[in-house]
């Protein structure tokens, strides 16, 4: 049997005394996409938060396997390193840092984890402009500071340019959805898919269904105050948009455990 | 400020009596303390014209009367200035290190981080620099260079032997002696600097920097320096070095006079690090200087770039005259305070003359429990036509126990001017060290880069070989500011 990439197991944590998980489990396969879909509230972003390692969590209990390592032990650079990335719901503004500069810097500290020769400016200009291609992006992106003055549409695509560029082992994207026109949505689901291969996965965390008909998951979980409530195949996110989550989570409790 | 009877007294008695006190050799270093005797006793040292004597007791005697001023925004225990020597003579520096492996292994370690080319680390430590190494060094080939276009660039000493109508023509033509009570106390105690004059029409052929970096003797206590540009004449002149410089010594009280006559430009960067205290804010030096440019000349242009990473405290305000009609004056500035530093920096622009601009950017960085102030003057007088100012400051705060503060003054007594300001105050947020972390960048690298990206435009006017060095000057300053 295959390892997983990522194995979470009973995750509790909370913020200051308040409880957000209350109980997670997941295990994610290499080759796999699933989506995470729930309430607001539910402890979506958190879990993402967590996994990516960000400050200000209490882990009170279980644990996350990524590659078979203790994952929670690792610094955010670490994890990055080991190939996880996030890409972030609301990317934040560096003015003043070239996007470029920024984005080799972070390419090379992979490289050079990996013992791989680091690419110099050269080389890496050539390396990531058939990217930004793919994602639709002006060129001139490229000499603006990192995600200053993009549109709301630009920021996401930004995103998973990055994304493209560091390929990781391990994707999460905190509702990369939201805000994107259909035009934009289609770009950066294609952008998504094409990045898919047998030995990475992919953590898809959205609110509505309709992320899911350009980004086809293998599996769909509905999160519910902090918990997995319910999984199964795309189906679910289907039955989910026409139910709703009021209704699909009383059928859930009405179900003995 | 009388002489004490009791060290007359004492000294009477140890040696040959001439000016009130004694000294029995030619090495030996004045008592602390100041009065008149002693500033006759420097000036004689100095070998030195009687109107430079009249001069400085000018200077002496009217800073009799001041006190010294309490406005800025720093705080320090007040300094005795009788506890100060205002002599020390050059042999005493013999004490030094023998070679490298007698200097302190962290003092090394700095010197690695920041690049400081390994010729130069000798120097910078302290250590007795072999003479016949010193003949065959740059410096012979750029005083050479420098002698075929007919520029001078000596010490101020020198300058005052070799070439006193100069000196006596511009010295306190920008700073007086009366300007403000460091200045005055400078301009009576001075020991030495440096002296630059470029001839008309002469284009200097390098960085004085680099010269000035094989060959300064040990940088003064009161140090005062003098650049004249002759019309159409051009410099770039850069003061101090990336490398933390120690020094017992804790008030440095410096003046710096430039002149640019008709279409001249002096180009005038400084890189200061000195000594900025412990993680306590205990000791450090205090840096209070008065720098000034005269824009004299129609089209003439001043520029004044400055990376200030170091000493306890800060106080300086590099200002320009623009006197010339379409004189330019420029002002570029990053002042970094960690720790327990404290900075009131800032500029004075006056505008005289017609047509005249000026440009202001200010760039403060506040880390640990620093306190940066920036305090600018821009003042456009009744005949100063169609003047154009523009000002920016930007404050950036790391972490949360730290302080910036503005303090602009605009006083604008002509309706064709126009005045710009903008400000702006930013927190290096964890939103942004996050993201640069989930990138793989670590917290250091992330400041670092944030940092680097805000100063770009100060940086980018200093002379190329500088600007790297001020990049890592900033880094490993930085250094444990967050996290």
């Amino acid at each position: 049997m295959k390892q997983p990439i990522l194995a979470i197991r009973n995750l509790s944590a909370s913020v200051g005394s308040r409880k957000i998980l209350k109980g997670i489990d997941l295990t994610i396969y290499p080759g796999e996409m699933h989506a995470i879909m729930g309430p607001n509230g539910s402890g979506k972003s958190t879990l993402a938060a967590i996994l990516a390692g960000r400050d200000g969590y209490n882990i009170t209990g279980g644990e996350v396997i990524y590659c078979g390592k203790d994952l929670l032990a690792l610094a955010p650079e670490e994890r990055a390193c080991e190939g996880v990335f996030l890409a972030f719901q609301y990317p934040v503004e560096i003015p003043g840092v070239n996007s470029t500069y920024f984005l080799k810097a972070a390419y090379n500290e992979i490289r050079k984890h990996r013992g791989l020769p680091e690419l110099d400016a050269m080389e890496f200009l050539a390396f990531v402009k058939e990217k930004v291609k793919l994602l639709h992006l002006p060129e001139d992106l490229l000499k603006r500071p990192v995600n200053y003055g993009f549109s709301g549409g630009e920021k996401k695509r930004n995103e998973i340019f990055q994304m493209a560029v560091l390929e990781p082992k391990f994707a999460i994207l905190d509702e990369t959805d939201s805000g994107l026109d259909i035009d934009a949505l289609k770009i950066v689901s294609h952008g998504v898919n094409t990045l898919k291969r047998p030995d990475n996965a992919q953590l898809v965390i959205t609110h509505y269904q309709r992320l899911l008909n350009f980004i086809v998951p293998d599996f769909v979980h509905v999160i519910y105050d902090g918990r997995v409530v319910k999984s199964g195949g795309k189906e679910l996110a289907l039955e989910l948009e026409e139910t709703g989550y009021d209704e699909m989570l009383n059928r859930a409790a009405a179900v003995p455990a | 400020m009388s002489t004490s009877t009791d060290t007359i007294e004492e000294l009477v008695k140890k040696t040959e009596y001439k000016y009130g006190f004694y000294t029995d050799i030619e090495t030996e270093s004045a008592p602390p303390g100041l009065n008149e005797d002693i500033i006759r006793f420097i000036s004689h040292k100095k070998n030195e014209p009687e109107w430079l004597l009249e001069w400085r007791l000018k200077a002496y005697r009217h800073w009799t009367t001041l006190q010294a001023p309490t406005w800025q925004k720093a705080h320090y225990p007040k300094i005795d200035y009788q506890d100060i020597t205002y002599f020390v003579a050059p042999k005493n520096l013999a004490g030094g290190p023998k070679s490298m492996d007698e200097v302190d292994p962290k003092i090394l370690e700095t010197f690695e981080k920041l690049g400081i080319p390994l010729h130069e680390r000798m120097r910078l430590a302290g250590v007795a620099v072999d003479a016949v190494l010193d003949s065959v060094s740059v410096g012979t080939t750029f005083k050479k260079q420098l002698g075929e276009k007919g520029v001078i660039f000596c010490s101020f000493s020198e300058a005052v032997q070799e070439h006193p109508d100069l000196v006596r023509k511009y010295l306190g033509s920008v700073v007086p002696y009366t300007d403000n009570f460091y200045a005055t106390l400078n301009s009576a105690v001075f020991t030495d600097g440096s002296f630059c004059y470029i001839p008309k029409g002469v284009r200097c052929p390098m960085e004085l920097s680099t010269y000035f970096r094989i060959n300064a003797a040990k940088s003064g206590q009161f140090e005062r320096t003098l650049i004249v540009a002759d019309e159409g004449s051009h410099v770039s002149y850069l003061e101090g070095c990336t490398a933390p410089m120690r020094d017992e010594k804790q008030l440095h009280a410096a003046v710096v006079e430039l002149i640019a006559l008709d279409n001249a430009e002096i180009k005038y960067s400084t890189v200061q690090n000195w000594y900025p205290g412990d993680e306590n804010g205990k000791g450090g030096i205090y840096n209070f200087v008065t720098k000034r440019g005269h824009c004299k000349g129609r089209d003439s242009k001043i520029s004044w770039t400055q990376v200030e990473t170091g000493s306890a405290i800060t106080w300086k305000y590099p200002g320009v005259i623009l006197q010339g009609d379409n004189s330019v004056g420029e002002f570029y500035s990053v002042a970094l305070t960690n720790n327990y530093q404290q900075a009131d920096t800032g500029t004075k622009m006056i505008h005289i003359g017609k047509n005249t601009r000026s440009t202001i950017v200010s760039k403060g960085i506040s880390a640990g429990h620093g306190q940066n102030s920036y305090r600018g003057l821009v003042k456009i007088l009744k005949g100063a036509t169609h003047a154009r100012n523009y000002s920016q400051c930007d404050s950036l705060l790391i972490g949360d126990r730290c302080g910036a503060h503005t303090f602009p003054y605009i006083e604008v007594k002509n309706s064709t001017a126009r005045v710009e300001h903008e400000a702006s105050t930013t927190k290096v947020g964890e939103d942004q060290i996050f993201y640069c972390n989930q990138r793989a960048i670590s917290t250091q690298d992330a400041v670092n880069m944030i940092v680097n990206g805000y100063c770009k435009d100060v940086f980018q006017q200093l002379p190329m070989e500088f600007a790297l060095e001020a990049q890592k000057l900033l880094s490993v300053s930085l250094e444990g500011s967050v996290g």
